[in-house]
């Protein structure tokens, strides 16, 4: 299945032209999507101005590990990594409907699987976006731009034939995360010297509780939208067969309604749809985007922590009057890691507050000009029909 | 008056049969070895008419049909008619009123006369319309018209009363015991006394004309034929507001259907139009009804709502043979009802005419709807526990005379409804009327409410049954025999009703598997049938599988319910949840935002939730409502095949005797021989009465589907709009929210 994929709409990047990079084309081959990365460029860095690589989910969770790892950007948010395609729901959709395919009618099985077909597609697009919106993220800005393995990701013409991860190392970076766990907690008790990021903790925090609630909530409404809009198709079909063996003036009423429904069964699908797309992919974008600020603030709170017990080392090397040199070295060392951490820290949170703001006013406004385009939709739908039966 | 108020209402069952004659006549002709027997006639009432069918069986002899509507009067007027029967009396009213009006348009120089007077104009309508009415149900009675001329010759001397009192316009002298006297002598003054003074209502009030009407009644209660005859001068005085209004054109139209009647063919157009504005006059102006009816007491009302109930019927049953004709055409170009139309018009009773008018007049009765509004309102528990009950107020407006006040309300609980529709269905169900059902009983839904949870599953099940209590009793008095049933008028009227017993039966589960169980038994009944009227057989079919549709419909729109239920839920939990998050957000005019978000989201599950409550008391109930009715069209079905089955039992109980008496006939056994005769006669007698008998119900059931089918058309398009303009309404609230929301969202900064 070869698809166009839509151009970002959840995430507002400033985009720099020197750099610019979108995913034109996926490819969906059983559990795997390939796709292809287009990238055009100004910067001499690159061999050539204009490439496109093939490029598997699991070589953007590569590139995101990667980034994460490198000391270097501990003072950074690193753009969260796209999630992996997941197509189980629609596919387990379409088998459910082809076990009941008995009970339905031939043109409401068809409606239902061209529904499912749709639901499959807006699925691919959004997985589709998710990739490209973490390549631009990191095209468009100014450090991680400058990675070099962002650029091999880019540039390498062959398979990047990224290792999958063995089940040790899941469990390694299971035990990983319980490490860091633990750490937060054990370093929650560092007092905190900087006011910026005292409240910048809490505050993210709360958000990430709020926000990941409010991704549920948002989900299952959109999931009740679109539970309607399949009953729609039922109904709809039903009132046909209705109509179909009603020889009386009843008829064309029982059509009528039919009609009616079989387009209210559309609006009500991009109303879900649009929901899904406004809503809950912004909630959910910034559900991890917000997690990737947390995890900066753990690193800078580490580096707090470390800066500390260099003090404390360094206090006990004088009592101790020996290796004051390096412990003095070590000290240095770490209070410019934790000041280093804390300045571009403060930069990216306080650009990540301005991004999320416009993201959310964009899709805001996205998402209530679509729901009044939708109920206009349905109010002249509605009123057509009454008129119709009303003028028979 | 015992008779009277106990008589069911199915109306014209001789017009009804006359449909159902016309395709039996091919059976008939198949079993040619009963022709002989049937040629006796016996000195009974009942055996005369007997006869009358069965010489319809055979070949229908032309002398057996002149015979038939002079025997059929006769033995009502013995009254010796058993009370299984009791439509006949009607019979007599309009064969009487027919007699009157073959005789006004007879004689060309009596209308004349009325012509030329212009006080007597008013009368003269009042007569057009009884005289059409009349050519309309003679053209339905029998098909080969003949009896009007013996009817008008051996009647001849009673009308000429008749015609010199309404020439005379004297109303006080009217006061014989001649009902015919009465009816066309009340006419005339009413017209009279309402054409110098407008304000007619008084008039009609303390006219003589109410009291004559009334006292013939009281003391002469059990005479059927003349208290059929008072309903129709009150019907005539509704016809005079219009006729004040339509003064000009009506008496015009009065002297050329005086000639059209004879012309016959040119009849048809000009015929219809008295037809109708007299329909129209009884339908629009019931409020003079009350006035003038205010002083007579139910019975009197009673038999004036049989012949809004006659006309209906009149109107629906000139249907069917149009399309048997249709049928029989195609089929059998030699079928009976064309050579009954020859006759016809020697006779100058136009029958097509008397067609092409009901079609109009069907349309017309579209519209034609009894003024009376039941609602069924403030559903309260009454007693605790398990012996709790619920009691609804029954409130009803009408402006009907045959109730005395013009409102009035009255407490009934769950089980009294059921307790109607049972005596309803036992009378009339087996005359194939299809009786419109309760909503089942729910055992799980009261026993919420007895438990007296105040969660909103049990309020919902409590408005659901109130609301479709309410378009049960709708339904009843909207049906124009239904609402003749006293026992209707018992239960919108009497204070305290004997409680219902043996309700049990209709619960829920067990009355769904009784019309399951009936069906079946129908669908094996069937394919015995070898039924031979294709109609019945598609409609059959039709309703089966509509049946099975609307199952599912409501199945789908059930569980669209709970989707939108769980919508509303959802929402409401992601506008707290955004509202939070607005809270949580430190940017003032993001959080200011995200509230007014949560507040638009709050708006929205309001707006869900009345959706939800739209598509289960719009949407679903009105297919629960179809389901139960189609349930009760498939027991009009059953009744008919029941009646079938009798019929066809007698048949071979006759065909059994015959053969005894065959079998003793040729041992030489002649005192045996008598008894075997008389059996003989016994069951000849019961085959052709139940032959009748399934022909009625399959005249009515026909009737009382089409009636349906008109009924379920308008009242799903009623809903359907219903349910779509509150669809709109939420739609348009949801454009007005986003409207006002989208501002907030271009302010975030």
């Amino acid at each position: 299945q070869r698809k166009e994929s839509l151009r970002s709409v959840s995430v507002d990047l400033n985009h720099d032209a020197s750099l610019l990079i979108d995913i034109p084309d996926a490819l969906c081959e059983r559990d795997k999507v390939k796709f292809t990365v287009h990238t055009k460029t100004t910067l001499s860095s690159f061999q050539k101005p204009d490439f496109s690589v093939p490029r598997q989910h699991e070589d953007f969770i590569w590139l995101h590990d990667t980034l994460v790892e490198t000391e270097d950007y501990a003072g950074l948010i690193i753009p969260p990594a796209p999630p992996k395609p997941d197509f189980d729901s629609p596919r387990e959709k379409m088998h459910k409907l082809g076990e009941g395919e008995a009970t339905m009618t031939k043109e409401e099985y068809t409606k239902m699987k061209q529904e499912l077909e749709a639901e499959y597609l807006a699925v691919f697009k959004k997985t589709v976006q998710v990739h490209e919106i973490f390549l631009q993220r990191l095209s468009s800005h100014p450090v991680l731009s400058k990675d070099r393995n962002f650029q091999i990701f880019l540039e390498y013409d062959q398979d990047l034939s990224v290792r999958r991860k063995n089940a040790k190392e899941m469990f390694g970076g299971f035990f990983k995360n319980m490490v860091k766990s633990a750490d937060e907690v054990l370093i929650s008790g560092v007092k905190e010297v900087d006011d910026f990021f005292e409240q910048e903790k809490t505050f993210l925090l709360d958000y990430y509780s709020k926000i990941k609630d409010s991704t549920a909530k948002a989900e299952k409404m959109t999931r009740a939208h679109k539970n309607i809009a399949d009953d729609y198709i039922h109904i709809s079909a039903t009132l046909n067969s209705l109509a179909a063996d009603d020889m009386t003036a009843n008829k064309k009423n029982l059509e009528k309604l039919s009609d009616l429904f079989e387009k209210f069964r559309k609006v009500e699908g991009r109303v879900a749809s649009d929901q899904d797309l406004k809503l809950t992919e912004l909630l959910r974008y910034y559900m991890r985007d917000i997690q990737a600020a947390k995890d900066l603030l753990y690193r800078r709170a580490r580096a707090l922590a470390d800066y500390e017990n260099s003090n404390k080392a360094l206090d006990k090397a004088r009592l101790k009057s020996k290796d004051i040199p390096q412990a003095e070295e070590h000290q240095r060392q770490c209070l410019q890691k934790f000041d280093k951490l804390s300045e571009s820290g403060k930069k990216e949170l306080t650009s990540f507050k301005g991004r999320r703001v416009v993201a959310f006013r964009k899709n805001f406004i996205e998402m209530a000009e679509l729901e009044i385009k939708h109920a206009k939709n349905s109010v002249t739908l509605l009123q057509g029909c009454i008129e119709l039966l009303k003028s028979n | 008056m015992a008779t009277s108020s106990e008589r069911s209402p199915p109306p014209f069952p001789d017009s009804e049969d006359q449909d159902v004659l016309d395709t039996e006549e091919v059976r008939g002709r198949d079993s040619d070895e009963d022709e002989d027997l049937f040629g006796s006639p016996s000195t009974s009432p009942v055996t005369g008419m007997d006869t009358t069918l069965t010489s319809d069986v055979s070949m229908k002899p032309p002398s057996d049909i002149m015979n038939d509507p002079l025997i059929e009067p006769m033995s009502s007027q013995t009254e010796n008619k058993p009370a299984s029967e009791p439509s006949d009396d009607f019979f007599d009213l309009t064969n009487n009123v027919s007699v009157v009006a073959a005789a006004a348009t007879k004689s060309d120089d009596f209308v004349d006369i009325l012509g030329s007077e212009t006080g007597a104009q008013r009368g003269e309508v009042v007569k057009a319309d009884v005289t059409v009415e009349a050519t309309i149900d003679k053209s339905e009675v029998t098909a080969g018209i003949t009896d009007p001329l013996s009817q008008q010759e051996a009647k001849q001397t009673s009308t000429a009363p008749v015609i010199d009192l309404s020439g005379d316009s004297q109303p006080v002298t009217s006061k014989i015991a001649n009902p015919l006297v009465d009816l066309f002598s009340d006419a005339p003054p009413a017209a009279e006394a309402k054409k110098p003074s407008s304000a007619n209502v008084d008039l009609f009030d303390d006219e003589e004309g109410s009291d004559i009407f009334a006292e013939p009644l009281q003391t002469k209660p059990a005479k059927q034929l003349q208290k059929s005859l008072f309903g129709e001068p009150d019907e005539d005085v509704f016809g005079e507001p219009l006729g004040a209004i339509s003064k000009k054109p009506v008496p015009k139209e009065q002297k050329e259907k005086s000639v059209t009647t004879k012309v016959t063919a040119g009849g048809p157009l000009q015929d219809s139009k008295p037809a109708n504005i007299f329909s129209q006059a009884a339908a629009s102006t019931p409020s003079v009804t009350s006035t003038v009816n205010s002083k007579s007491n139910g019975v009197h009302s009673e038999e004036e709502g049989d012949i809004f109930a006659a006309e209906a019927t009149v109107e629906l049953s000139l249907d069917s043979p149009r399309n048997e004709r249709k049928k029989e055409a195609i089929a059998k170009p030699s079928a009976p009802t064309p050579t009954s139309l020859p006759a016809a018009a020697s006779l100058t009773k136009p029958q097509p005419p008397a067609l092409e008018e009901l079609e109009e007049e069907e349309e017309e009765e579209e519209e034609d709807k009894f003024d009376i509004f039941v609602s069924v309102k403030d559903p309260e528990k009454i007693g605790d526990g398990m012996n709790a009950y619920m009691a609804y107020k029954v409130s009803t407006q009408t402006t009907l005379p045959m109730f005395r006040n013009k409102t009035f309300t009255v407490r009934r609980r769950f089980s009294d409804f059921l307790g109607l529709y049972e005596k309803l269905s036992e009378k009339h169900g087996p005359n194939g009327f299809i009786v419109p059902p309760p909503p089942e009983k729910s055992l799980l839904g009261m026993t919420k409410v007895k438990v007296g949870k105040e969660d909103s599953s049990s309020t919902d099940f409590v408005e659901r049954r109130r609301g479709a209590l309410e378009r049960y009793l709708q339904r009843v008095v909207n049906h124009p025999s239904l609402l003749q049933d006293p026992d209707v008028r018992e239960f919108l009227e009497r204070e305290e009703l004997p409680r219902a017993v043996s309700t049990q039966a209709l619960s829920g589960a067990g009355f769904l598997k009784m019309i399951n169980k009936a069906t079946d038994a129908v669908s094996k009944m069937t394919i015995k049938m070898n039924e031979s009227d294709v109609w019945f057989e598609e409609k059959l079919q039709e309703v089966e599988s509509a049946d099975q549709q609307f199952r599912k419909l409501h199945a789908l729109v059930e569980s669209l319910v709970v989707h939108r239920k769980e919508l509303s839920l959802n929402t409401a939990s992601f506008a707290k949840s955004a509202a939070m998050l607005g809270s949580a957000e430190d940017n003032t005019a993001l959080s200011r935002a995200l509230s007014q978000l949560a507040e638009v989201e709050d708006k929205m599950e309001q707006l869900h939730q009345e959706q939800a409550a739209n598509d289960t008391f719009t949407f679903a109930e009105m297919i629960a409502d179809y389901i139960r009715l189609l349930g009760a069209v498939r027991g009009s079905f059953d009744h008919r095949m029941k009646a079938w089955q009798r019929w066809q039992d007698a048949q071979s109980m006759l065909q059994k005797k015959r053969e005894t008496e065959a079998k003793l006939l040729w041992a030489n056994k002649p005192d045996k021989l008598q008894l075997a005769k008389e059996e003989i006669a016994e069951w000849e007698a019961k085959v052709t009465q139940y032959e009748r008998d399934f022909e009625r119900v399959s005249a009515t059931v026909r009737k009382e589907v089409i009636r349906f089918e008109r009924e379920k058309t308008k009242n799903c398009k009623r809903q359907i709009i219903k349910y779509l303009e509150c669809l709109l309404q939420s739609q348009q609230q949801l454009i007005k929210y986003w409207e006002a929301f989208l501002p907030e969202a271009k302010a975030i900064a």
